[in-house]
């Protein structure tokens, strides 16, 4: 039997008049990296904002590793193992590429009700933090402050600072926004380097990208899953297809 | 029971609400509409009581004192907004306060250079000034002057904010100021109409308590601070709110500060009540505050839309 | 390890350490003892300042009512005094206590607020406070409350003479710039810094940004009212207006002045700030005019205060050099 490591049931969620999210039913299987495709306002960010818990929804529930997270708060479900990445780039600015992940190491080991060690001096915490920059390939840049890197590093930033979280699970929201080729093909393969020690789930627009990476694909559209399926069969599926008329991805 | 005694503080009460809701009104529309910090808007408060006395030693006419006064903090007002702080919009909060505080200090010297340090009496007509019976109850007059003028005002800002076009853009702009840009509306010129009909608002209300109360330096700084716990208390950016919680709060106040100590009396000795009334009634005002902040946060009575 | 200091502001701080230590000394043989009382009233503000910054500057919580604290450590020396209770540790125990009991339960309620929500309920809370006490006709009330003994410590650590004093000013200083310096750079410090760049970025990655400011904010409450204390000790007049909203007002213009999160920058923005005042009160009466249009200018066009100013000279150097 599958090993359901986030089951979303039954969640709607409406702004007013809008619904952004329609009775999503989806679940992710631990160590495999499932995608949310989906045309522009089809309610991908709305729904990954719900899953961090920066969002309530309006109904339905959902499943971290066995129990309801729904009504946790962002920093509850962070500890608990879920990580995000922000569609837009949310790092710390003013802080360097090193301090920015050490603080990802802090958040999750223990409480930082300290107020005397310096935060430079602790070695372990160091250590981790290194390692991750490392994974994204920025270990190089660690001394540079956030503001003074690239937009794709910054984007190797948040893949890092989540990484840094240990987490059982990345929400990464568009990882590959606004990155040239080359970063995006580096992306990919820090991605696929992660498969089977780490559950994934991911939204993107960069449809070679999906296809290359993931394991199973949902297509949101207007709220809805339209289809969950691998991804040969949302490929030539007639229903995708419509959903992206125009868009140019038969 | 003395009857007097409780009517009287209960128009007390209504009197010193109506008062709040001038000031709380426009302070509730700067926040709301343009969600800038203005501190010195007590400072418009003693500018109208001002400009009101001036006018009024020199023509004799209370009438003409007001009305003049009022165009007057009006124009101060949109100076005030056009030159300085149209460009602090973009900046932050603590910016704002700097910049208001400044204000204060700046305002404050200005009046003591033209009018001197000690306040200024303004008299009253003899047709303002007498009593009013009601039963057995005398009442000054100019205090139902003070409270019909109040109500007056309100409903023609509820006719203003509820009817007009004008209004629609300002309750637009209290929840969604981005959407009000984006409908091509001229922001500079609405922004700058809230802000001195704020102000215009606070001067009325100081002109109004001037001859009871005497204008003076600084007058507007302590009352300033219930008005801004009005605007907390009704919702940052609702007339209706601000309304309601100005007379709540001044009838609280005023009622407090008369019958608190015998209602303590009747749950312990005199001695500690008559200590503990005056702080628990200062206090009241702000318990309701943190009450309301702790249950619904956005105020009583939210501007729609706001969530 | 490198402890002298190498940039001009470093360089610049540490003489001013260095004289402040002397004072004393260097007043006493000047025979100008007004100006010993004068660095005093400065040093005390620099503290409150220097507790004011940890949570404006540092942690972006921009509170118009931390002058609060100022009354209230004045009032833990005043009130125990009235009733010929003299003991200093008493008074600084209450002091700490106090504070940080209203700065629980005020800061708990205004940190669910943001923007200028809790600009303003820090701003009613403190206005509370100061009716409080004006309305307490058995200490004062707007009359305030005269002390006849400072608070007694033993003999060496004794505060009756103005140096005495003037030492334990300093000691607090030095304090209060070591613990804040260490605060910043420890895990607390580093959650309260970046949660002012991002909060909900920092609660993405595991914090309860509430529960650190909360803690943040109770300890810039109980670090203040220390300066109060000291401040009632010194002026031995205490009276609610030490903590009406426009003294917090004034502090927040010392922190700006001396450039806003950064270490050094509140003391050298109070000292700025009560030396100009100073001058400026006695060349006109209307001195506040000028302080008025000052803060005005300074927030339109300045940023960086002395701090910023001191920097870019260091900037100056490096092209130089």
């Amino acid at each position: 039997m599958a090993d359901y490591l986030l089951k979303i049931t039954d969640l709607n969620k409406h702004f007013g008049g809008i619904i952004a999210t329609d009775n999503v039913n989806l679940s992710v299987q631990q160590g495999q990296i499932h995608a949310i495709i989906g045309p522009n306002g089809a309610g991908k960010t709305t729904l990954i904002a719900q899953l961090s818990g920066q969002l309530k929804p309006d109904s339905g529930d959902i499943e971290f590793a066995g129990h309801s997270i729904i009504s946790d708060s962002m920093a509850h479900r962070a500890r608990q193992g879920l990580a995000r990445s922000f569609q837009i780039t949310s790092v710390l600015m003013p802080m360097t590429l090193l301090e920015n992940v050490m603080l990802a190491v802090q958040g999750c080991s223990g409480h930082s009700f300290r107020f005397w060690g310096p935060v430079a001096r602790d070695r372990d915490m160091r250590s981790a933090a290194m390692a991750s920059l490392a994974a994204v390939g920025l270990e190089d840049r660690a001394g540079r402050t956030a503001a003074n890197v690239s937009h794709g590093e910054q984007r190797q930033l948040e893949v890092a600072m989540a990484l840094a979280m240990k987490p059982r699970m990345l929400l990464l929201d568009e990882p590959m926004a606004g990155m040239g080729k080359e970063e995006g093909a580096m992306m990919v393969d820090i991605l696929n380097s992660l498969k089977g020690d780490m559950t994934i789930l991911l939204v993107e627009h960069d449809m070679d990208a999906v296809f290359s990476m993931a394991d199973r694909l949902s297509v949101l559209d207007n709220g809805h899953v339209i289809t969950t399926d691998t991804v040969e069969n949302v490929r030539s599926n007639h229903e995708v297809q419509k959903a992206y008329l125009g868009d140019g991805h038969a | 029971m003395d009857w007097n005694l409780l009517i009287t503080q209960l128009m007390n009460g209504l009197q010193l609400g109506l008062l709040l809701f001038l000031l709380a009104s426009g302070l509730t529309l700067i926040f709301g509409i343009m969600d800038f910090i203005n501190l010195s808007h007590g400072s418009f408060y003693m500018i109208g009581a001002y400009f009101c006395g001036t006018i009024v030693s020199i023509t004799g006419s209370f009438v003409t004192g007001v009305l003049i006064g009022l165009v007057g903090v009006f124009a101060v007002g949109a100076l005030v907004e056009r030159f300085i702080v149209r460009y602090l919009y973009r900046k932050d909060h603590l910016d704002h306060v700097l910049v208001t505080f400044g204000l204060i200090l700046i305002f404050d010297t200005l009046v003591h250079l033209l009018w001197g340090p000690s306040g200024m009496a303004i008299p009253l007509p003899d047709a303002l000034n007498g009593q009013v019976s009601l039963g057995s109850l005398e009442l000054p007059s100019y205090r139902l002057v003070i409270i019909s003028a109040g109500l007056l005002v309100a409903v023609v800002l509820y006719f203003l904010v509820a009817k007009t076009r004008l209004g629609m853009l300002i309750r637009a702009g209290a929840s969604n100021r981005s959407m009000v840009e984006a409908l091509g509306v001229n922001i500079n010129r609405l922004f700058l109409i809230v802000f001195a009909l704020g102000t215009a608002m606070a001067g009325l209300a100081g002109m109004l308590i001037a001859p009871i109360t005497e204008a003076s330096i600084g007058m507007g700084n302590d009352i300033i601070i219930i008005a801004l716990v009005v605007v907390i208390v009704g919702g940052i950016g609702s007339v209706k709110g601000a309304f309601y919680a100005a007379l709540i709060i001044g009838l609280i106040d005023t009622m407090s500060r008369s019958y608190l100590d015998q209602l303590l009396q009747l749950v312990m000795p005199n001695t500690y009540a008559e200590t503990a009334a005056p702080a628990l009634s200062a206090m009241l005002v702000y318990i309701l505050m943190a009450a309301v902040l702790a249950f619904r946060p956005q105020g009583l009575f939210p501007p729609a839309g706001m969530k | 390890m490198n402890w002298l200091p190498v940039t001009v502001s470093g360089r610049a701080y540490a003489l001013l350490l260095l004289v402040l230590a002397c004072a004393p000394f260097i007043f006493e043989w000047a025979n100008q003892p007004f100006y010993l009382d004068l660095l005093s009233r400065a040093l005390i503000l620099g503290i409150a300042a220097i507790s004011l910054n940890l949570i404006l500057g540092f942690g972006g919580m921009v509170s118009l009512g931390h002058a609060a604290y100022i009354g209230i450590g004045a009032y833990c020396v005043g009130i125990p005094s009235y009733y010929d209770f003299y003991n200093g540790w008493l008074h600084l125990a209450l002091a700490l206590s106090v504070s940080a009991g209203f700065a629980l339960v005020t800061g708990a309620i205004s940190l669910r607020t943001k923007g200028v929500y809790f600009i303003m309920i820090t701003m009613a809370f403190s206005q509370m406070a100061y009716f409080v006490f004006l309305s307490l006709e058995e200490y004062g009330a707007d009359d305030g409350l005269v002390i006849y003994s400072r608070s007694e410590f033993p003999e060496w650590l004794s505060m009756d003479s103005s140096t005495g004093l003037y030492y334990w000013i300093f000691a607090v200083l030095l304090m209060a710039l070591f613990f804040t310096k260490r605060l910043l750079h420890s895990r607390f410090g580093r959650v309260i810094v970046g949660s002012r760049y991002n909060e909900q970025r920092m609660q993405a990655l595991g914090f309860n940004t509430y529960r650190y400011r909360l803690v943040c904010y109770v300890i810039a409450a109980m670090i203040c009212s220390v300066a109060g204390m000291l401040l009632g000790n010194f002026t031995s007049f205490i009276s609610p207006d030490m903590m009406g909203w426009s003294r917090s007002g004034e502090l927040i213009f010392m922190v700006i002045i001396g450039g806003v999160a950064t270490l050094f920058g509140p003391l050298v923005g109070t000292i700025a700030f009560v030396l100009l005042e100073e001058f400026l009160s006695a060349i006109t009466i209307y001195w506040h005019l000028i302080f008025g249009v000052l803060l005005v200018l300074l927030v339109l066009f300045g940023k960086g205060g002395i701090h910023g100013w001191l920097e870019m000279l260091d900037r100056k150097d490096v092209d130089h050099g």
